[in-house]
């Protein structure tokens, strides 16, 4: 498939009080972004399993973000600083595995920064639609013929 | 030190202190060593093994086979120690129901590299020190212990017991061998190399679940992998997607609190190098929360239930610092 | 199986004109599940309510996915819609089709299609939502105060004077803290006694207010509103209800060399004591250690000069059950230990002395009678130098990281009254930097230095070296003029950094509430709930948060209150029930989640199996406490075994959000 007609799936796993509202806010402000982005609401980052991650590739998708509050500020106190850990060792075992690093992504959005939350997605979207699909992380029964 | 432990187990089992022993028995083989229950001195004399071939790691068969009613003398390893620690810190077994004798370990056979030598029709082996005598229908074959070990034993992190009540023989060190060299070498490969590496060997996976049944880190009362719920339950992996997920999440699951007993590879049938996606794990960890060995203190914290406020970002990864 | 009703919103043109909310609709009325779809200009309007409400009625509907604005806008209108036409409110799902789509999108076939994958989405989700009930537990009206000191007190009359019961537990035998000990406030140089002792006496006064002193938590127990704690009242061998105070025991008391603590052991008492004049509750207490009766049984005086027949030689320690809605943290702080400290020779040397003992040395009611002399050899001073950050911004490992944030204030404080009080005396401020943020504060400073004449030099002191000749000879650098020093001193002394009472790390165990690696308690939000505690039902006032100034410290103080009598006025909790839940028959105990729940809402209860073979097997399992925990969901996948899950955000729900975006 050429790269230009290529339309990456992506989900984005955003937190209900920072990274929801960047998003809501990036709305409010006229702020493109690519349509491939869809938005899953979770009520804190720490919220996202590595499995609900696997999932998404699996059932067909070629990038995963994951945004929540700045360390420091999560609604909860201290759920993004086990985002921190956790994802930081999930995308590492993925790459030593292999399997594309710039497919997975975790970026602090707070509730202000509609702006940032637009050109997080709009330069995620970029990296994803330049490596294609995903091949190395797919479960062929779950292609579409 | 076999005779020893058969005293001690006996004395213990005649003064009442404790009513069931755990430790090794012959199956038919001299190299086919299984945990076992001994409730007798009479299986004790009959059946009670302790030499270069008890590998299984007796803190995951304490697990599957402990009694609160009574107490259960259990003989640790060094490495079966970190394992036993690991589980009283995740109340996985009653500390009060165990008495734990540590006893040294001199490295294990890997029988599959005798095998591996053409040696056929073994009738017996016996390891003497740094000798290793192989009787079989067709001769005798001596072999140097260092060549025949197992890879996680000349990897061995440490001869030293986390955990005991009394220990026989002396006490060992933690010890620096190059465990996390197969790690380091994976790890300089390109991308598409690592993925190449990966799939010839999860590809082999036939999901017989022998890793998750050996690793005493896996206790889990119901797996996610067994759990209709979950929606992740396999039986079998139909797609090389489901081999990625089972070892991944099975690898994630027992981050922070797998020990590095090496039992996965050890039981696996297919030989794949699982422990090499555990080792990827407490090596990142090392390097980026500070050295941790799970199962050294009981009531330690893992590194994936702590943090601190100036953990690395994920970023580290895409960007290639680590 | 689920009938769900989609309802797709115009919002004017803020969605129709980029979203054919037709097309939506018409797409997703085929959905599994789905009874009814229907689009409309203005969902959030009262007829595009109705339309809701009616159409549950109709159609019997189980659940209802509404594409319109950011649930953050509208969730709650729609949920009380819902519940009002008799469906839970939490069968209700937003698919967010305005910010996330047609604000954001131009091109209509791109958005269209956008529309429908998240109206899919939330059509996934609500078929597997259950309906979900806030649970509701009542409130103990009484508050607890821990720690008796400016703080407490402030807090306590606050709460009291709303109408709300509130004890003060405070482990030394008086109330009134550090503030008591100190000679005056900056910036204004008013006596701390004199604006302190009326508000100890207002809480001896108030009906409301019961003072536990020498006393000490010893067990809590429950949560927010209903908390059982376990309170021990230290034996003081003088009966409270009969001692008045008189202080003839305390005249009478052969054992005068009991060192003074309460002025920092510079002199000495009685074995028999009372603090201070002012008091609260003003009750002898006995030194056990120093009570020769108690010792060894010799003496009994106190007993027969007492007229009132107080004293008790054989009282126990006393152990106290209360239930309380709420908890206040004033445990408050302490100078740190200066035993790393040996450049500054503080343990060779009497005069160097802390800031502390220096509020002793000049307060009136000091060992002193607030002539300020040296406690070596009782002369004057003529040269006094001041150290500042001993201890703080200490990244050495031998003090403390962070700024003790009142250390400059009061050195101007002092430097400014001895100069005022003995001209001819001599005073050098050696400091890294002058921090002087609040009102009044950088005026005062300069008033210190221009109108008083302090010396202030920006550099560190080397070495501190007691003389033969009875002066301390102190090296140091002044940084801006690059040059060494050598003053010869009179007195040294040390703006010893502070640290939290060494009492609240056990507390905060038992709160349940967490600290920060200085042992300081964290609060709820660094900036919007800085009063409260992240377990809910503990609130925090005064220096037990962080360094503060009397003026901030009442201010937290009073603002922890606030939190309280909000609390307290409520009759009954209602909690989100959007929370954590273990599945007993899959939870190992293994603790994961316990230890990443920043709330304490994990408890671990034995509960007992039947196995399939018949027998039974106790197991260790977790529990979660409905009105503690907020549902951030971090114990789900702390949760190797997957037992944990989280009600409205289950991973069945999430799992299924996520294929149909993907499908």
């Amino acid at each position: 498939m050429p790269i230009s007609e290529f339309k990456p799936k992506i989900v984005a796993f955003c937190c209900n009080w920072c990274s929801y509202a960047g998003a809501d806010l990036a709305g409010t402000n006229r702020l493109n972004y690519p349509a491939d982005v869809k938005i899953i609401r979770v009520p804190c980052s720490c919220r996202v399993n590595p499995i609900f991650i696997l999932r998404a590739f699996q059932r067909g998708a070629d990038g995963v973000i994951l945004c929540g509050c700045h360390p420091g500020d999560c609604h909860y106190t201290t759920g993004n600083y086990y985002t921190r850990r956790r994802m930081t060792l999930l995308f590492s075992m993925l790459d030593y595995l292999g399997i594309e690093k710039e497919r997975t992504r975790v970026e602090w959005v707070s509730a202000a920064e509609g702006a940032k939350f637009a050109a997080v997605m709009q330069d995620f979207v970029k990296t994803v639609t330049e490596l294609g699909e995903n091949k190395r992380l797919e479960d062929r029964r779950c292609k579409k013929p | 030190m076999q005779e020893a432990m058969k005293k001690r187990a006996k004395e213990l089992l005649a003064s009442g202190e404790v009513t069931r022993v755990i430790g090794w028995k012959k199956n038919e083989f001299d190299y086919d060593i299984t945990p076992a229950v001994f409730e007798s001195a009479e299986e004790i004399d009959r059946d009670f093994r302790y030499d270069d071939f008890c590998g299984p790691n007796l803190s995951k068969f304490t697990f599957k086979n402990q009694k609160n009613d009574t107490k259960t003398l259990v003989f640790l390893k060094p490495c079966d120690t970190y394992s036993m620690t690991q589980l009283i810190t995740e109340h996985r077994v009653n500390r009060d129901a165990l008495y734990l004798i540590g006893i040294p370990c001199f490295g294990k056979i890997d029988i599959e590299k005798i095998r591996a030598d053409g040696t056929d029709g073994i009738l017996s082996i016996a390891s003497e020190g740094a000798d290793v005598t192989v009787k079989t229908l067709y001769g005798d074959k001596t072999y140097v212990k260092a060549d025949v070990m197992a890879e996680r034993c000349l990897a061995c992190k440490s001869k030293y017991h986390t955990i005991y009540d009394e220990l026989m023989g002396e006490e060992g060190e933690v010890m620096e061998t190059g465990r996390f060299n197969e790690v380091e070498k994976l790890e300089a490969m390109t991308p598409d190399e690592r993925f190449g590496f990966w799939r010839g060997e999860l590809s082999r996976c036939i999901r017989c679940n022998a890793c998750r049944n050996a690793c005493p880190a896996c206790t889990c009362e119901s797996c996610v992998f067994d759990n209709p719920d979950t929606g992740i339950s396999q039986k079998a992996a139909a797609d090389s997607f489901e081999e990625n997920m089972f070892h991944i999440i099975r690898a994630f699951h027992v981050a922070g609190r797998c020990t590095d007993c090496g039992e996965c590879s050890r039981v696996c049938p297919q030989h794949i190098p699982l422990h090499l996606l555990n080792r990827k794990f407490i090596r990142d960890i090392d390097k980026l929360y500070g050295e941790y060995q799970a199962g050294e203190e009981v009531g330690q914290r893992s590194p994936l239930v702590n943090f601190t406020t100036d953990d690395a970002e994920p970023d580290i990864v895409r960007k290639g610092g680590k | 199986m689920q009938k769900i009703g989609v309802f797709v919103c115009h919002c004017g043109t803020n969605i129709a004109g980029t979203v054919d909310v037709k097309a939506v609709a018409e797409a997703l009325s085929h959905e599994p599940g789905v009874v009814f779809a229907a689009d409309y200009p203005y969902m959030c309007s009262e007829s595009g309510q109705n339309l809701i409400k009616d159409a549950i009625r109709e159609h019997g509907l189980t659940g209802v996915v509404i594409c319109s604005c950011s649930p953050r806008m509208h969730e709650t209108t729609f949920r009380k819609a819902a519940a009002s036409a008799g469906l839970n409110s939490y069968m209700v799902e937003i698919a967010n089709i305005r910010e996330q789509c047609s604000w954001i999108h131009k091109d209509m076939k791109t958005a269209t299609e956008k529309a429908v994958i998240l109206g899919r989405a939330a059509i996934a989700k609500v078929a597997l939502n259950t309906p979900l009930t806030a649970s509701e537990t009542p409130v103990t009206k009484r508050a607890l105060v821990i720690g008796g000191g400016i703080a407490g007190i402030q807090t306590a009359l606050d709460i009291a004077d709303a109408g709300f019961e509130v004890d003060i537990v405070e482990k030394e035998p008086t109330i009134g803290g550090k503030m008591a000990q100190i000679d005056k406030t900056f910036p204004t140089l008013d006596c701390a006694a004199c604006i302190l002792t009326p508000k100890m006496v207002d809480c001896a006064q108030n009906e409301k207010i019961h003072i536990y002193a020498y006393s000490e938590v010893e067990s809590v127990k429950g949560f927010v509103g209903n908390f059982t704690v376990g309170i021990k009242k230290k034996a003081r061998y003088v009966d409270e209800t009969k001692c008045t105070g008189c202080g003839l025991c305390t005249e009478k008391c052969p054992m005068k060399k009991t060192p003074n603590l309460f002025n920092l052991g510079l002199d000495t008492r009685s074995a028999i004591y009372i603090p201070f004049a002012q008091a609260v509750p003003k009750v002898a207490t006995i030194d056990a250690d120093y009570c020769n009766m108690l010792k060894n049984g010799r003496c009994g005086v106190c007993s027969k000069v007492c007229t009132a027949g107080a004293i008790d030689y054989h009282q126990q320690d006393e152990h106290i059950e209360e239930k309380y809605g709420a908890i206040v943290v004033a445990t408050g702080f302490n100078p740190i230990k200066l035993d790393n400290f040996d450049e500054y020779a503080y343990a060779q040397s009497p005069d160097v002395v802390t800031s502390l003992e220096l509020e002793r040395l000049m307060n009136a009611a000091g060992p002193n009678g607030g002539t300020l002399l040296r406690p070596s050899d009782k002369t004057h001073p003529h040269t006094i130098v001041f150290v500042q950050c001993v201890g703080s911004r200490d990244t050495s490992g031998c003090g403390k990281p962070y700024c003790s944030k009142i250390c400059c204030m009061y050195t101007a404080k002092h430097a400014m009254l001895i100069r005022d009080k003995y001209p001819d005396t001599e005073v050098y401020v050696f400091y890294i930097d002058v921090r002087t943020p609040g009102k009044n504060f950088d005026e005062f400073y300069r008033r210190a230095v221009e109108e008083y004449g302090v010396h202030y030099i920006k550099g560190m002191v080397g070495k501190v070296m007691p003389q033969k000749n009875g002066k301390l000879l102190v090296r140091a650098s002044d940084l801006l003029a690059g040059e060494q020093l050598k003053i010869e001193a009179d007195m040294v002394v040390l703006a010893a950094a502070i640290e939290p009472d060494k009492t609240a790390r056990s507390l905060a165990t038992m709160l349940t509430a967490s600290m920060d690696t200085n042992d300081f308690f964290t609060e709820a939000h660094p900036k919007l709930r800085p009063v409260e505690s992240p377990t809910a039902g503990i609130f925090l006032s005064g220096v037990c948060q962080g360094p503060k100034d009397i003026p901030e410290t009442v201010a937290q103080a009073s603002a922890a209150a606030a939190k309280v009598i909000g609390l307290l006025v409520k009759d009954k909790l209602k909690s989100n029930p959007c929370i954590a839940h273990a599945n007993e028959t899959l939870c190992n105990g293994c603790s994961s989640c316990e230890r990443v729940c920043p709330y304490g809402a994990i408890t671990y209860v034995d509960k007992e199996f039947r196995m399939p073979d018949r027998t039974t097997k106790i197991r260790r399992v977790a529990s979660v406490n409905a009105a503690v925990c907020q549902g951030c969901g971090a114990c789900t996948v702390a949760c190797p075994s997957g037992a944990m899950d989280l009600s409205g955000f289950s991973n069945q729900q999430i799992m299924a959000e996520v294929d149909a975006i993907c499908r």
